[in-house]
C-alpha cells in the first residue's frame, strides 16, 4: 500500500476527487503553478487548468464569499486559505454567511464549500501564521470543524469534508505535513465527521486532543509508558460534530483525564471538553481533569514558540499529577 | 464632471434626441410596478405601526431604480443579489409577494422562502457581503457555460465595506457576467453622502477594477433601464462586470426604527420631492395620450387589490411552530444539536 505524508495525502485526495466529480474546482492564494505554499496542490493546475485551479487575488472575504456563490452556481469549491490565522480577514463570510446561508434561506441554498486552512506552532513561521483559533469558529452552528492529525484520516476526511452538503473548515497541521509517511490507500474511502479515534489504550489516565496536538499526546503516552503509566490517547478528529460517546467511554475508563490544544487556554475547545465530561463522566472520575494549553497570550515571535506551546514535559507532568491525585 | 444619464425629465419631457430603449408596453408595467411599491410601502408601515409587521425598510423614491434595473434582467436565466430594499425588483424576478410579505409577518417557515426556481438570493443586512457571494455565483454560472447574468445591489453606504472592493476587484479580474448595481440614495441612515466618501461619483471606482462605471438618474425608469440593459448585454457577451450608480433620493425612512427628523433637512426633501420617479412617468405616459384620470383611478383600484389579496394570502399562511426551530442548520445535524433538540421540544411543550 502507498506510504504518503499529510502533503501527499491531501494532494492525492484532490487529484482523485477532481476526477470524480467535475464540478470540484480550487481556489485561493498561490494554490496555481507555485502549488501552494506548502505544496499541498502541486500539479493540480496542469492536471486540471486554471479554470479549476484559481490563484485569486490576495483577498481572504472574497475568496470565502465567491466560494459560497460559486456553491450556489453549481459548482464545489474548496478553497484553501493560507493560514488559519488568516481567516480573520474573511472571518464574516465564514461564521456569519457561510454557515448559516441554509439556515438563512430556510433550505433553499445549502452551501458545499470546503474550507481548507493550515494552522499551528512549531514550524518558526511569522506573525499570524501559527494561531490555532479554532475554537472561535465553534460558535458558528452550521460549520463543520475538522482537524485531522495523521495522513490517512486527512485524506479520508478531505473527502467526507468536499462531499459534505454543508460547509466544513478543514484545519491541517502545518507541523505534521511531512513528519512522517504511513499508509494511505489509493481510491476511494472515507473517514467519517464525528468519530473520534481511540489512539491508544491504557488504563490508568486518557489524554484528550486533535490535530497536532493528538501527535504530541502520543509521544507523551510513550514516555509514561516507560515510567509505568499507561495512557489512552483519545483524538476527537472533528469538533463540530463531538463524538461525546466515544470521549465519555474512555475518559469513564481511567477515571483521569487531560486535555491537551495549542490554542491558549480560556475558552479554548478544552473547556468544553471538560464541561462535557462534567455533565457526562462526573461520577467516574477520580480526579480533576486537567488541561494542557499554550498560555492566554497572543502567540510569541518564533524565537520563543517553543516556550509558549504545549510541550512534552508539560504534558507528561500533568499527566502525572493527575495520576498520583 | 462625470456625465449623468437621464431620458426622462422630471417634467415628464423627454431629453432631446434621445431614444429610450423601454416600449409603452414595458413602460405601463414598471409603472404598475412602482404604483405597488409605493401603495404597499404604505400599506405594511401601516401594519407596522400596528405591530403586525416586522421592521422594513421602504422603497419610497426610489422605485425607478429598482424597478428599472430589474426589467433588465430575464428572470428564467438571471439572477437577482439583493441588498434589503429591493423589493419589487425580486417580485418582478418571480419571487411572490404574498410570501415576502408572510415572512415580515413573523411566518418564516419554509413555505415562505423564495421558491425553487426563482433565481433571487436572500436579502442581505450584513452591508456588502452579499457581493462577493454574487461574483462567485456570477463566476461559477459563466464557468458552467450557463448564459446567464447576475445583477447584484449595493448602497452607497455599503460601498464602504472592504467586501465591495474585494468583491468588484475579484469580478474584474474573472471577467464575471456581472452587474453592481448601486443605489445612492443619499443617506446610510443618517450619515449623508458626503460622510461617505470624497469621490465626485461612485461610478468612477469601475476604473479601479477595470470595467466600465455609468451614472444615471437614478428617479428616471427609462434611463435606469437603458443603462441596465447595455450593463445587462455586455455581461452576456462575455465582457465582463459593470458598475451601475443610480443617483436617487431616500423619500422615507431608512426603516420603520428610523426618525429621519433628527438629521434631515426639510429643504433638501421638498426639493428631492420635485424630481419623483412616479409623477414624472405619469406626466409624460398623459402627454403621448396613454394616461388620463380613468386609467389612473383603474390602475389605482388595482393595486390596492393587489395588496388586499397580498396581505390576505400572507395572513393565511400557516405560522411557526417549534419543531421549526432547529430546521435548516445542517443536512444531517450533529448528534449533541439533536439532542438539544428533543431537549427543547420537551421543555416547550411542558413535560
Amino acid at each position: 500500500m502507498p506510504q504518503r505524508n499529510i502533503v501527499e495525502a491531501i494532494n492525492n485526495a484532490l487529484v482523485e476527487e477532481m476526477e470524480r466529480d467535475p464540478r470540484v474546482m480550487l481556489l485561493g492564494l498561490d494554490v496555481g503553478k507555485l502549488g501552494g505554499v506548502f505544496r499541498t496542490t502541486t500539479g493540480l493546475i496542469e492536471r486540471f487548468g486554471d479554470r479549476r485551479v484559481v490563484d485569486t487575488p490576495l483577498a481572504e472575504a472574497s475568496i470565502l464569499g465567491a466560494s459560497l456563490g460559486l456553491a450556489l452556481s453549481g459548482m464545489v469549491p474548496v478553497a484553501e486559505i493560507q493560514f488559519l490565522g488568516f481567516t480573520a480577514q474573511g472571518f464574516h463570510q465564514i461564521g456569519p454567511q457561510l454557515a448559516k446561508y441554509r439556515h438563512r434561506s430556510r433550505g433553499r441554498f445549502p452551501c458545499q464549500v470546503t474550507i481548507r486552512a493550515p494552522f499551528g506552532g512549531g514550524i518558526r513561521s511569522p506573525e499570524f501564521h501559527s494561531d490555532a483559533v479554532e475554537a472561535q469558529f465553534v460558535q458558528s452552528p452550521g460549520l463543520k470543524i475538522v482537524m485531522p492529525s495523521n495522513a490517512y484520516d486527512a485524506k479520508g476526511m478531505l473527502l467526507e469534508a468536499i462531499r459534505d452538503p454543508d460547509p466544513v473548515l478543514f484545519c491541517e497541521p502545518d507541523r505534521l505535513y511531512r513528519l512522517g509517511r504511513m499508509e494511505v490507500p489509493d481510491g476511494d474511502y472515507r473517514v467519517p465527521f464525528g468519530k473520534a479515534s481511540v489512539v491508544r489504550e491504557g488504563d490508568d489516565i486518557t489524554l484528550v486532543a486533535w490535530s497536532a496536538a493528538s501527535e504530541l499526546c502520543q509521544r507523551a503516552a510513550d514516555t509514561l509508558a516507560a515510567d509505568g503509566i499507561e495512557a489512552s490517547v483519545v483524538d476527537l478528529r472533528t469538533l463540530v460534530p463531538l463524538d461525546v460517546e466515544t470521549l465519555v467511554k474512555a475518559v469513564a475508563k481511567t477515571g483521569r483525564a487531560v486535555v491537551v490544544h495549542e490554542a491558549p487556554l480560556s475558552a479554548g475547545f478544552g473547556a468544553e471538553v471538560v464541561a462535557t465530561l462534567m455533565e457526562e463522566a462526573f461520577y467516574d472520575l477520580d480526579a480533576p481533569v486537567a488541561r494542557v494549553a499554550s498560555y492566554d497570550i497572543p502567540f510569541p515571535a518564533a524565537s520563543m514558540e517553543h516556550w509558549y506551546l504545549p510541550s512534552l514535559e508539560r504534558v507528561v507532568a500533568a499527566a502525572r499529577r493527575t495520576v498520583s491525585l | 464632471m462625470v456625465e449623468r444619464r437621464s431620458i426622462l425629465k422630471p417634467d415628464g419631457t423627454i431629453v432631446p434626441g434621445s431614444k429610450p430603449r423601454m416600449d409603452e408596453e414595458f413602460l405601463l408595467e414598471a409603472l404598475r410596478l412602482m404604483m405597488l411599491s409605493r401603495a404597499y410601502d404604505e400599506r405594511v408601515i401601516g401594519l407596522q405601526r400596528q405591530g403586525r409587521f416586522g421592521v422594513y425598510s421602504p422603497g419610497l423614491g426610489q422605485e425607478a431604480s429598482i424597478v428599472g434595473s430589474a426589467m433588465s434582467l430575464d428572470p428564467s436565466r438571471d439572477w437577482i443579489v439583493p441588498q434589503y430594499r429591493e423589493l419589487m425588483a425580486v417580485v418582478r424576478q418571480g419571487y411572490p409577494l404574498e410570501l415576502i410579505t408572510a415572512t415580515y409577518m413573523g411566518k418564516t417557515t419554509p413555505d415562505t422562502r423564495i421558491p425553487e426556481g426563482v433565481n433571487v438570493l436572500p436579502t442581505q443586512v450584513a452591508l456588502a457581503a452579499q457581493l462577493p457571494q454574487a461574483t462567485g455565483l456570477a463566476w461559477g454560472l459563466k464557468l458552467q457555460g450557463k448564459d446567464a447574468v447576475v445583477m447584484a445591489y449595493i448602497g452607497e453606504g455599503g460601498s464602504s465595506e472592504g467586501d465591495f472592493h474585494e468583491a468588484l476587484n475579484l469580478a474584474g479580474v474573472q471577467r464575471a457576467p456581472i452587474v453592481f448595481f448601486m443605489q445612492n440614495n443619499q443617506w446610510a441612515i443618517s450619515t449623508p453622502r458626503r460622510m461617505q466618501s470624497a469621490v465626485p461619483s461612485f461610478s468612477l471606482r469601475a476604473a479601479g477594477y477595470g470595467f466600465p462605471g455609468v451614472e444615471v438618474d437614478g428617479n428616471d425608469v427609462l434611463a435606469v433601464y437603458d443603462v441596465a440593459v447595455e450593463a445587462v448585454e455586455r455581461a452576456r457577451a462575455g465582457e465582463g462586470p459593470s458598475l451601475i450608480e443610480a443617483v436617487t433620493y431616500r423619500m422615507g425612512f431608512h426603516n420603520t426604527t428610523d426618525n429621519p427628523s433628527r438629521y434631515l433637512d426639510p429643504a433638501e426633501f421638498e426639493e428631492a420631492k420635485q424630481r419623483d420617479p412616479i409623477q414624472r412617468v405619469i406626466k409624460y405616459l398623459t402627454a403621448i395620450g396613454l394616461w388620463d384620470d380613468e386609467r389612473q383611478k383603474t390602475a389605482d383600484q388595482e393595486v390596492a387589490a393587489e395588496i388586499e389579496r397580498v396581505v390576505e394570502a400572507a395572513q393565511a399562511q400557516r405560522g411557526v411552530r417549534p419543531e421549526m426551530l432547529f430546521d435548516h442548520v445542517y443536512e444531517r445535524p450533529p448528534e449533541r444539536v439533536e439532542r438539544q433538540r428533543a431537549e427543547f421540544l420537551k421543555s416547550v411543550n411542558g413535560h
